[in-house]
């Protein structure tokens, strides 16, 4: 197996005594595009300063390439940054801040032009060398900003919320242009996001992180439907939590409803008559109309909720509610608040989760 | 609205005629030095006077040289305290205040106590060594404005991004300082550095006690000695002086621009 990019060992954080990082493992392949996600307070962002050498870690180390660059400084470290305020330096043109680093590293002007100019053209902004930062829109300035970090051809690119003081609009096509140029120059990128819609549609892997520590480290289909913990669970997506009670362990049946299913996904240490916490996606419900779904339950609609091409209905099942998504249908309105409804699930996707 | 406006207004004219009246009467003064009606023959004595381009000339380069040495400790001093040691701002800023508390007798007394001629650093023994003196007695006195000045306009920018950005793309701390910071408070440091020259061009008391041919020393020697000319001297200090406040208005227009928001 080829070494990892980055690699960073037992890496432990701590602000006042308060332990932000707590002992953090990760490896990096070259040319991923990784995202720490979590919570406020979660650490993913002190990670990543600590990998571009703002914050110095307490204990643990942070290799590149096999070189420990944990006691490098930020300008010896050869890392791009992209920062959620832009950070555009306001003399300087749009040219000037794409250049400044190749002016540091001493670059010749007319090769230092030509650098500009293709940075330019990468992120569609050629012709926009001479206005000022105060004269681009903030989509036009994060880009300007992409292109100021890669202008030096940095080993690694960082990039810190740089979509959060976007418009939803902007932030889903600027988005797609980070992911493609990243592709397209197969640049290590470390992203760091609290949202986890950005974080599927944009990363190799997701680093799910909660409280300082690794909560799972995986691709994004399997953090989204194979999470290992509650919280990934909830963090990422919504959850539907259904309350039963084991019936035979060892055929894997629980009492749901009145009625025995048959749950996979029950571990080998639950006991008979013991509660247990079926929990499953919103997509994995559907209104039971011929649908090869194993668990039915009965039920009335107790929200609406039409968010255009899906509409998300809560259904109370008695003790347990539910939501549920289906698609819309320009023929068939969706079933009124208050009505009567089958459900239907596939035991198959149902998930029994840890704490 | 209206009765508020013109209330405004009326407390405006008051204070204005408060602050332009003296100014008005030393000027008709000023003026009236034959008795046959107004000439400006005092300006023309005071011009003529080489007293008088000397002690300028004087106080206008240790005014620059106060500027100077001013920015040099004042800039990277509140840039560290705004990035590294924001707890340490309330002291710096009670240091900083310092010399508008402690009377300038007070501090140049203490000055030629410490650097006289028979001391470790007997400064005041040569024309230079007491230039160099009165420079940073200048510094200190303009220390409440040019601080101030300078962290306001360090307020207006992100300074820890902005370090951090330029950081992160190879540049040192110095370089930082200079290409990156200073460029973008340019316009606060020259408000702070007119501030100063406007109180050096007028300052006695410190200028006086160290026997430099100051243009505030200058002043007062022909105030004790003359009737028209001093009047006239305090007109022309006077455009001196809102000469350098009228620059800093200038200047604040070409203020780098924050970006616009979206």
């Amino acid at each position: 197996m080829a070494e990892e990019f980055l690699r960073i060992e037992k890496l432990v954080k701590t602000f006042g005594g308060n332990a932000v990082v707590k002992g953090v493992d990760l490896g990096f392949d070259k040319g991923e595009f990784v995202t720490l996600l979590g919570p406020s307070g979660c650490g993913k962002t002190t990670i990543l300063r600590m990998i571009a050498g703002f914050e110095r870690p307490d204990s643990g180390r942070i290799v590149v390439e096999g070189k420990d660059i944990s006691g490098l400084n930020p300008n010896q470290r050869k890392i791009g940054m992209v920062f959620q305020a832009y950070a555009l330096f306001p003399n300087m043109n749009v040219a000037d801040n794409i250049g400044f680093g190749l002016k540091i590293a001493g670059m010749a002007r007319d090769q230092r032009e030509a650098r500009v100019e293709e940075m330019l053209k990468l992120i569609g902004l050629a012709g926009y060398g001479k206005r000022y930062p105060f004269e681009l829109s903030g989509g036009q300035q994060q880009r300007v900003a992409l292109a100021r970090a890669l202008a030096p051809s940095p080993r690694m690119l960082l990039l810190d919320e740089p979509l959060s003081a976007l418009d939803a609009k902007i932030r889903v096509s600027l988005r797609e242009q980070i992911r493609e140029i990243q592709r397209e120059l197969g640049i290590t990128t470390v992203f760091v996001t609290h949202d986890q819609e950005e974080a599927l549609s944009i990363s190799d892997r997701i680093v799910v992180l909660n409280a300082g520590n690794v909560e799972q480290f995986g691709k994004p289909f399997d953090i989204y439907n194979r999470p290992q913990t509650r919280f990934v669970a909830t963090f990422v997506g919504t959850l539907n939590t259904l309350n039963g009670t084991v019936a035979d362990a060892g055929a894997k049946t629980v009492t749901l409803g009145g009625s025995t299913v048959t749950i996979p996904a029950l571990p080998a240490t639950a006991r008979n008559g013991e509660a247990v916490a079926l929990t499953m996606r919103p997509e994995a419900v559907s209104l039971a109309n011929g649908a090869a779904r194993d668990i039915v339950l009965d039920g009335r609609v107790a929200e609406v909720s039409f968010l255009g091409s899906v509409i998300r209905l809560k259904v109370d099942l008695g003790g347990n509610a539910i939501s549920l998504d289906t698609f819309n249908d320009q023929r068939t309105p969706p079933p009124a608040h208050g009505s009567q409804v089958r459900v239907g699930i596939a035991s198959s996707d149902v998930l029994v989760l840890g704490n | 609205m209206r009765r508020g406006q013109a209330w405004a207004w009326v407390v405006f004219g008051l204070g204005a005629l408060y602050f332009l009246l003296p100014l008005i009467a030393t000027f008709i003064f000023s003026l009236s030095i034959r008795k046959s009606g107004y000439t400006f023959d005092a300006y023309a004595n005071v011009l003529a006077d080489p007293r008088f381009q000397s002690t300028l000339g004087y106080s206008l380069f240790i005014g620059l040289c106060t500027i100077v040495v001013g920015i040099l400790i004042v800039v990277p001093a509140a840039y560290y305290v705004r990035l590294r040691a924001p707890k340490l701002r309330p002291i710096i800023e009670f240091i900083t205040l310092l010399p508008l508390i402690i009377p300038a007798i007070v501090l140049v007394f203490g000055y030629i106590r410490l650097y006289n001629s028979s001391s470790l650093l007997p400064l005041t023994s040569s024309f230079v060594g007491t230039g160099i003196l009165l420079t940073f007695a200048y510094v200190a006195l303009g220390l409440p404005y040019m601080y101030r000045a300078v962290d306001t306009g360090l307020r207006t920018i992100d300074v820890q991004t902005l370090t951090e950005a330029a950081n992160i793309l190879g540049a040192n701390q110095m370089t930082i300082l200079a290409r990156v910071i200073f460029p973008n408070i340019i316009v606060a440091v020259l408000s702070g550095a007119f501030l100063t020259l406007a109180i050096v061009i007028g300052e006695f008391t410190i200028a006086s006690l160290l026997n430099q041919p100051a243009f505030g020393v200058y002043m007062q020697n022909v105030g004790a000695n003359r009737a028209f000319e001093p009047a006239a001297l305090a007109v022309i200090s006077f455009i001196i002086t809102w000469g350098a406040m009228g620059m800093i208005q200038l200047l604040s227009r070409f203020a780098p621009k924050t970006a616009r928001k979206d």
